[in-house]
Order: structure tokens, then C-alpha cells, then sequence
């Protein structure tokens, strides 16, 4: 019963997001954003998720608070090292041959994958002609991502994993550590554009050639991914590459017709010709 | 069927889990109508062995769970390494990469809690052998549900801490040695 009652709860509160803030979780993976509530509703200290949700009717103040339980993704960089050695391998070479390229890192939560991507890409000789685009939900992420700063205590990991990605460079190269942070390296963010977008609400911006959106797909519902799914076939150039999560894939989706498998164990996507 | 019918099985192990989950899981007839869903803890950096390990001695299908993939009858179900597996309210499968419970990913409390919202009384939950308290707070929400609560007997559990913690946060749950468990099982098949 007790689990009724929070499902009530839980529909109101993201109506009260969406119909107040033009968030809209209404279509998120319901169990996920459920454990989330619960975890926003117990660390903000109110005694149910109706008070939760009373309290953002009133207050915008409370937005920004629940939206980094709601959203904001635990990632590293170079996460899943085969899938950015898959990248340099298999996609860079077709990439290399175009006089310009835009990249979207779509869900960029704090900017590790972004980051992740622009050093491939200056590794590769192809940072001074690409235009990465970042984009998230959540301004406090963005504002991360922007600042590119992570715990030192992280770099050990994320230094594993770019020599695993087939580094031609140190990762030391890119950042000066301080006070127990890690400042990554402004000509890599110079030709980034941070942007607030919404895969749910939001529309085509730009033609790209590839759209790496790893992790973000399985917090959808399947109506959700399906909208985003079409956004990154309408989104893409010619032959453009898609890069999902490990354990993403198209299977379930109506657009699983719109793109064939490239790198098949990494994820890596090419949108078919019509 | 009525309302009160077991629907699904869910099951948490951690250290031991190997040794304990090969006396259970190739016991189990092809014949066996429900899903079987399984956290086991395991390192993030391997890939999930479990699915081969399995695969090879069960009559039942052995895979690793998909996300918005239904859970049907007949199948284990590994959750993936470094995933959450949870279950939407209609017997959908869902991953997530959300931060890690009990220092775990996969958390067994992830699983069961949201199992226990989707199949309610219909949810038998298993907690074995490890050497942590994962599984805990999961095994209450089931029985709070109506579920089964089921616990594999610290006396004779390969490490005897989590099912000694999900005891004591489920104090009515049935304890039975491995060859116990088997036998429940098999009154479902």
C-alpha cells in the first residue's frame, strides 16, 4: 500500500516539474526515478514526496536541489576504454576526412566523456577542426562540465583507462593538479559549446557527425528513448556515427531500422542512407 | 492462478556465491514457469562470467539481463556487472548506472526493492551466502509487499553476514539450508 502511495506521490511531483518548470521526467524509467525521489525526499529532509513536492510548487529554490538527484550521472572519463579505442580506430579514419566536424555529447552530466572525446580527438590531429557541442538538463552539471575540474583522487583511474583507449599521449598532458583537484586544460573546452538541452523537449540544432550518448538512453521509458532516438537520425549528417552505452543498444526501438551496427561490441552506430 | 501466486524469483548472493548458486540453479527443470533474477556482487572491471558459467549446467535459459527487456518465465537472469538491475511495474527490466548502494553495482537491494514495487505479493526473494548486509533493506520490502522472504541459513551459509543482516531486518523470513531452497523452488516449477 505504502508503495501506492508513493507512486501517486511521484506522478504529482514530476507534474508539478513539468507544469511549473518545464522539466519533464514523466516519461523516465519509472523504478530509477522513483529510487532517486526517494533518495532527494530522505537528503532534503522532508517527511514525504508530497511535502517535496509542495515545497517546489513554492519554492523555486528546491529545482535545482532535486534536479542533482534526478539527473546527475556518476561517470569517469574514458569509461569503457574499448569503446573510445573503437572510436580511434574505426570511426576516426572516416572522420578524418572531413574539412570540419561537430561532435554531441548529449547528457554530458559533469563533462567526463566530453573531455574524454576532445583529448582523442587533439590526439588524433583533429581538435583545431571539430566543434563539440555538450549539452544537459541540469545548469549545476553544465556549469561543471564547463569548469572541468575533478577530485584528484579519480585521476589514477582515469589515467588507466586512456592508456587503455590506446593513448598516443600522457593524460598528465592536459590538466595541472592542485589542492586535490584536477584542472583540465582550457584549449580543450575552446571549442565546446555548453548548451541546455532537453532530449525530451527539445529539438535538431545542428548537423552532426557524431553523437555520443552513453548511459542516458536507459533512464528513458521506451516512448523516451524512441523521441530521442529520432532526434540523432534527424541530427545526424550523411553516414554520421551514433556511440551508446555498453549495455544500450537499438534492439527495442522503432528506429532500429534507421541505423546499422559499425562497431557491434562497442555500441558504435551508423545511420543508414535513404 | 490467483492473486497470491509467485509471479517472479529474486535472488542476492555475494562472497560464496558461486559454489552456493551451483547447487541451486541447475536443480531447477526446464519446466520452471517464472523469471529468475540474480544480483550477485562482482568486480566493475570483469565482464560477468556468471552467464557462461551458468549457461552450460542449467536446463533453463541463462542470460544477462537487457534493459527494457520482459522478464519471462523459464529464464535467469544475471544482472550485467557495474549495472543496477531493477524491474518497472510491468515486468519490464531496467539497468541503471546509478551511484553504487551498499559500495555495490549491482545492489541486491536495488533489485529487490524494485521488484517488490512491480510483482508485490507475487515476489519471492532470496537473500545467500556474502559477507556484507546488501540485501537487507531489500528482503523487508518484500515482505512489506506480501512477498516470500526466504533466507539462506547463516549456520551452514558459505559466509554467514547477509543473511545474518537480512534476518535481522526480516525477522519472519523463513530460513533454510541450500537443500531447503531447492525444495521451495521446486514446489513452483
Amino acid at each position: 500500500m505504502q508503495g501506492e502511495v508513493e507512486d501517486i506521490e511521484l506522478q504529482l511531483l514530476l507534474e508539478a516539474l513539468y507544469q511549473r518548470y518545464h522539466y519533464d521526467f514523466r516519461h523516465y524509467a519509472r523504478a530509477s526515478i522513483k529510487r532517486r525521489a526517494l533518495q532527494a525526499r530522505a537528503q532534503l529532509g522532508y517527511s514525504s514526496i508530497s511535502a517535496m513536492q509542495e515545497a517546489l510548487l513554492h519554492d523555486p529554490s528546491v529545482v535545482p536541489r532535486l534536479l542533482n538527484y534526478l539527473t546527475v550521472q556518476v561517470s569517469e572519463m574514458f569509461r569503457d576504454p574499448s569503446y573510445f579505442r573503437a572510436l580511434r580506430e574505426k570511426v576516426i579514419p572516416h572522420l578524418k576526412t572531413y574539412p570540419s566536424l561537430k561532435v554531441w555529447v548529449a547528457g554530458c552530466s559533469h563533462g567526463e566523456e566530453l573531455y574524454s572525446l576532445s583529448i582523442l580527438f587533439h590526439e588524433e590531429g583533429l581538435g583545431q577542426r571539430t566543434i563539440f557541442y555538450a549539452t544537459d538538463i541540469n545548469p549545476d552539471a553544465l556549469r561543471a562540465a564547463e569548469a572541468g575540474i575533478y577530485p584528484a583522487a579519480l585521476i589514477q583511474k582515469y589515467t588507466e583507462n586512456h592508456q587503455k583507449s590506446g593513448a598516443r599521449s600522457s593524460l598528465s598532458d592536459y590538466y595541472t593538479a592542485d589542492y586535490g583537484h584536477a584542472a583540465f586544460d582550457k584549449t580543450l573546452s575552446r571549442n565546446v559549446v555548453f548548451s541546455d538541452h532537453s532530449l525530451v523537449t527539445d529539438a535538431v540544432f545542428a548537423e552532426m557527425h557524431l553523437i555520443s550518448c552513453r548511459n542516458v538512453l536507459i533512464y528513458f521509458d521506451r516512448d523516451l528513448q524512441d523521441r530521442a532516438l529520432g532526434l540523432f537520425r534527424d541530427s545526424l549528417a550523411r553516414r554520421g556515427f551514433l556511440g551508446l552505452g555498453s549495455k544500450e543498444s537499438l534492439r527495442f526501438s522503432k528506429f532500429a531500422g534507421a541505423f546499422e551496427d559499425f562497431v557491434r561490441e562497442d555500441k558504435i552506430y551508423q545511420k543508414l542512407e535513404r | 492462478m490467483t492473486d497470491t501466486a509467485i509471479k517472479a524469483v529474486a535472488i542476492g548472493a555475494s562472497a560464496g556465491a558461486v559454489q552456493t548458486l551451483l547447487r541451486i540453479l541447475p536443480s531447477l527443470p526446464a519446466r520452471f514457469p517464472l523469471p529468475v533474477l540474480i544480483v550477485v556482487h562482482v568486480p566493475p572491471d570483469r565482464d560477468n562470467a556468471l552467464v557462461a558459467l551458468f549457461a552450460d549446467k542449467c536446463a533453463l535459459a541463462v542470460k544477462e539481463a537487457e534493459d527494457k527487456e520482459q522478464a519471462v518465465g523459464g529464464t535467469i537472469y544475471f544482472a550485467p556487472s557495474d549495472y543496477h538491475l531493477l524491474v518497472e511495474a510491468d515486468g519490464f527490466l531496467a539497468l541503471s548506472m546509478d551511484e553504487p548502494v551498499n559500495h555495490s553495482r549491482p545492489a541486491i537491494d536495488v533489485l529487490f526493492e524494485s521488484a517488490a514495487d512491480s510483482y508485490q505479493s507475487g515476489l519471492m526473494g532470496i537473500v545467500l551466502t556474502g559477507a556484507n548486509h546488501d540485501g537487507a533493506a531489500g528482503l523487508r520490502a518484500v515482505a512489506q509487499a506480501g512477498g516470500q522472504a526466504i533466507v539462506e541459513n547463516p549456520a551452514t551459509a558459505e559466509t554467514s553476514a547477509m543473511p545474518e543482516a537480512a534476518l535481522a531486518a526480516c525477522p519472519d523470513a523463513r530460513i533454510r539450508d541450500v537443500e531447503g531452497i531447492v525444495s521451495i523452488l521446486l514446489e513452483l516449477a
